[in-house]
């Protein structure tokens, strides 16, 4: 291996880290708000990418039955519970806004040239569209679960996997996508080529973790959220919702899933299966931070970005097996400092 | 006696099936078969336990990957060349790896919280899929063909509906093993663990035992169950054992009914014939050929745990008549020999003693230089206002919890680095502030947990029923205390049906059973009505004159002014008095924190 080689492979490692970490931090974000590990994120990242390649196309996507699928149904409960209990104007004019919404974005996606409008707003769109499922699916699957032990969301989590892989299929078909990279020019650094792709999908990770820092450090909101990762049952009693927390995190992490997504688009060809590769390399991450520190996951994430691209160099057969491997270490070493017993909820 | 009816007639369908049945619906009850195998062991692991693994695919592929390497590969190397291509040495040696695997990731993953076993076993089924995928010896995607078939006392197992009768007797041999199991006393262990693991710990079980003894039972039902399907299929490749069809056997076990070993069947059945039927339908009616049943599958599950988390199958046994449902019970044989009773120490003499133990929470100092000593033949007890720091000592002195400084002397051993469990072991026995049980399991079954130290018949005469000798001892042993407790009439009660205060009753009764030389009572008297309080003191003073060691928390004045040999009042965390009741009851200190000072 030469240095050429090795600053090629460094940067792969670091586009890669950059986005299994995004993707860690948006695991424990919905891990420590509402127990669940959140495994369909994958998902949302190939929809996110495969809705921006079919508006390249100039197709619009398919997404947007889902998107209005869920909306009825969850419009249909909405005004179920409401004619069971009583009928509350508020509630009403909410779900005639979202059925605006998701109405108006189907009328957009079916007029508009897709291919033709400037980058920025097909992702605006995509974002748009992907976004609002995530508290949608809450509601629907996750929400009348609240209370349920831990084994219970993860299967459900699991189940939604499953079935948002079929959807993905039949919505974009078995066939890989590729979009076009954000800018075209590339930058030299010293003898170093660097990708714009690269710097892209770094400076935007960056900013993410940055404004999702201030967010929860600095807003009110934001330590809502925090306050219900530290103790749900307290923060009821403080009036933090945590069907609003619920919906928040998972509106959040659809909102990083996709963005990913889109990030990644231009530079690897994702599948309608591939989310689930790759969002359990976020989980690798996550393990590494136990579950619980935001920085170490991070940082665990990019050190998986890394090896994966080095080992891909040396053994490429055994790269899925030497990523799935790291984390043993620290299983152990999280084994052997771990004495007490405790019941689980 | 329906239920035995019910299954020798099953017996007798799944005996006459293939003799009737077309060639094509005896593979699919094969397919059943083999899976169910699978399913079994996840319903111990998951619906017993409270753990899953998303990685039995995996070893299911182990075991058929090693015997296809060994009954197909020409050149075997030399250290395996003694083996002449045997399947049966390629079962062991799948059951050999597969136990190794199994024994490293659960070494790993089951001392740490509920999610590690999950995502490790998922790590673990991917990197298996593309080992396998990978490596030239074993064929790499396109696998190993031309494997052998079996042959058992001459007769050779090559067709479908021969080999049949050997998986499915294998089958039904597995779920034999494990419901003998669970109803023994290592089962009764397993069964704590969902919910229990704290209280079995104090109870002396060695918990991370019984996690790791029912996941390596899962796992080598998985490699068995691999085995049979590779010498069925006589083709091996990696897809059937990968990642998703993890995924597929633990919906089985969720749909059929995770809790139940019947469960597994059912659930195997239901969804292998769902995924034939939806793959021959829907593809019509969505077009294309994807694999759209996921969809299907995925939702219904996720409905299936909002709506129904325990599968179809209890759902089913309520609506069987109950006539048919199993209501014999283990018979208890009152001429068993009774279990041996251990030395009690002698009236008066130290048995307990906290010397300046002192324990922290950051800024809060909750035990301050506390010192108490407990004697044999005594009732001490500790008492003081909400907050005071009682329940705090009690967990140094059951050894829950560990002192910042001083330590806690127990038959003159210090606690320092004791577990519960040890201490436990050393003849020390507790009952819980907040009721610990098994709410679904029977009052005796309860109480027997308490007396899992005093048998030592392992997981493989538990699994044959070969200990039932120890069973019945221990059983009697148990009814002797609930007698003794007042709660003779209850033994097959569900305990979670009992009152509060009959629960905390069985709580003193299963510490009893332990054999106890020191008894530690969190609040017994706590929601018990007057003359329950007044049975409970008797059965106290009965135990202190056989020359037990009582300590007691509580908050109730009369009865432990009525009872109580000595008093320790605490404070703030600090001891403020200790003495007979008479010197308690007239104590300035104890008045004003309890009263409030005189202004």
């Amino acid at each position: 291996m030469n240095f050429q080689i090795a600053t090629l492979l460094g940067q792969d490692g670091l586009t890669n880290g950059a986005i299994y970490a995004l993707l860690a931090l948006s695991i424990l974000l919905v891990f420590t708000v509402t127990r669940i590990l959140l495994i369909p994120l994958g998902e949302f990242v190939t929809f996110g990418a495969l809705t921006m390649a079919a508006m390249q196309m100039g197709k619009a996507p398919k997404l947007e039955w889902l998107l209005l699928g869920l909306v009825l149904i969850d419009c249909a409960l909405d005004l179920y519970q409401q004619i069971k209990h009583h009928i509350d104007r508020n509630k009403m004019k909410k779900i005639a806004l979202k059925l605006g919404y998701a109405f108006v974005m189907i009328g957009l996606l079916n007029n508009l040239s897709l291919a033709e409008i400037p980058m920025a707003c097909q992702v605006l769109l995509t974002l748009c569209l992907i976004v609002p499922l995530g508290p949608i699916m809450y509601r629907l699957f996750f929400q009348p679960l609240a209370d349920a032990p831990a084994l219970v969301l993860l299967i459900v989590s699991i189940a939604l996997h499953v079935a948002m892989v079929g959807v993905g299929l039949l919505l974009f078909g078995p066939e890989g996508a590729r979009t076009q990279p954000f800018s075209d020019t590339g930058f030299r650094l010293g003898t170093v080529m660097l990708k714009s792709q690269t710097l892209w999908v770094i400076l935007v990770s960056i900013f993410l973790i940055v404004t999702l820092f201030i967010a929860f450090e600095r807003t009110l909101y934001g330590k809502a959220l925090r306050a219900t990762a530290v103790n749900r049952m307290g923060a009821r009693l403080q009036g933090i919702s945590p069907v609003f927390a619920g919906k928040a995190t998972f509106a959040l992490a659809a909102f990083i899933g996709s963005a990913s997504g889109i990030l990644i688009a231009p530079i690897t060809t994702l599948y309608y299966d591939s989310g689930f590769i790759i969002s359990l390399k976020g989980f690798v991450g996550a393990i590494i931070g136990g579950l619980v520190s935001y920085p170490i996951a991070a940082i665990g994430a990019v050190a998986v970005g890394m090896i994966e691209a080095f080992s891909m160099f040396w053994a490429s057969n055994y790269k899925e097996i030497i990523v799935f491997t790291l984390i043993i270490p620290f299983l152990i070493w999280r084994s052997m400092n771990s004495h007490h017993v405790e019941d689980d909820e | 006696m329906k239920s035995r009816n019910l299954i020798i007639f099953g017996l007798v369908v799944l005996a006459i099936a293939p003799q009737v049945l077309p060639t094509f619906q005896v593979t699919l009850l094969n397919y059943i078969g083999l899976y169910a195998l699978v399913v079994l062991g996840l319903v111990l692991l998951t619906g017993v336990g409270g753990m899953t693994s998303f990685g039995q695919a995996a070893f299911v592929g182990l075991g058929a990957y090693s015997t296809a390497y060994l009954t197909t590969t020409e050149q075997l190397p030399s250290w395996l060349a003694w083996s002449a291509g045997s399947p049966w040495v390629g079962l062991l040696i799948g059951l050999l790896l597969t136990a190794a695997v199994a024994l490293f990731l659960g070494a790993l993953t089951l001392k740490l919280s509920g999610h590690y076993l999950p995502l490790g076993t998922i790590a673990w089924g991917i990197s298996l899929y593309y080992l396998f995928g990978t490596m030239s010896s074993m064929g790499g995607h396109t696998g190993i063909s031309g494997l052998p078939s079996l042959s058992l006392f001459g007769v050779l197992l090559d067709k479908g509906e021969k080999i049949y009768y050997l998986i499915w007797a294998i089958l039904m041999l597995a779920v034999w093993i494990t419901s003998n199991l669970l109803n023994s006393r290592e089962g009764r262990a397993i069964r704590a663990l969902k919910g229990g693991q704290l209280m079995a710990e104090s109870m002396g079980v060695n918990t991370f035992r019984s996690k790791m003894v029912i996941f390596l039972i899962s796992a080598l039902f998985a490699a068995i169950s691999g085995w049979l399907y590779a010498h069925t299929q006589r083709f091996v490749n990696p897809t059937p054992f990968g990642l998703s069809m993890g995924i597929d056997y633990l919906f089985m076990a969720l749909v059929g009914g995770v809790g139940s070993v019947w469960g597994a069947l059912l659930g195997a059945g239901i969804l292998t014939m769902l995924k034939q039927w939806l793959q021959d339908w829907l593809p019509l009616i969505m077009g294309g050929n994807g694999q759209y049943e996921s969809i299907v599958l995925g939702l219904l599950i996720i409905f299936m745990m909002q709506r129904s988390p325990g599968g179809i199958w209890p759902l089913l046994v309520k609506f069987a008549p109950a006539s048919w449902r199993n209501q014999d019970h283990i018979k208890i044989n009152p001429s068993a020999t009774e279990l041996s009773r251990r030395e009690l120490p002698q009236k008066g003499k130290l048995v307990l003693e906290a010397c300046n133990v002192t324990r922290r929470f950051g800024g809060l100092i909750a035990n301050n230089e506390m010192n108490l000593q407990l004697h044999a033949g005594e009732v001490l007890a500790l008492i003081g206002p909400n907050g005071a720091g009682k329940s705090t000592m009690f967990n140094q002195l059951s050894a829950v919890d560990t002192p910042n400084d001083g330590e806690v002397l127990f038959l003159n051993q210090s606690l320092k680095g004791k577990s519960s469990r040890q201490v436990a072991q050393m003849g020390m026995s507790r009952t819980f502030q907040h009721v610990k049980l098994l709410t679904s399991m029977t009052v005796l079954e309860n109480v027997a947990l308490g007396a899992h130290m005093r048998g030592n018949k392992g997981i493989i005469s538990s699994a044959l029923h070969l200990e039932r000798d120890e069973e019945q001892r221990l059983l009697k042993e148990s009814q002797y205390q609930l007698e003794r407790v007042g709660l003779g009439e209850h033994l097959y009660t569900e305990a979670g049906s009992l009152s509060l205060g009959q629960q905390r009753i069985l709580e003193i009764a299963r510490a009893l059973c332990a054999d106890p030389c020191v008894l530690l009572l969190d609040e017994p008297a706590a929601g018990l009505r007057h003359q329950e309080k007044q049975a409970l003191a008797e059965l106290l003073k009965k135990l202190r004159e056989e020359g037990l060691a009582i300590l007691l928390v509580e908050h109730d004045m009369d009865f432990v002014m009525n009872l109580a040999d000595r008093i320790v009042v605490m404070e703030f965390g600090e001891k403020i008095a200790e003495g007979l009741p008479e010197e308690i009851q007239t104590n300035p200190a104890v008045l004003e924190a309890y009263l409030g000072g005189v202004e």
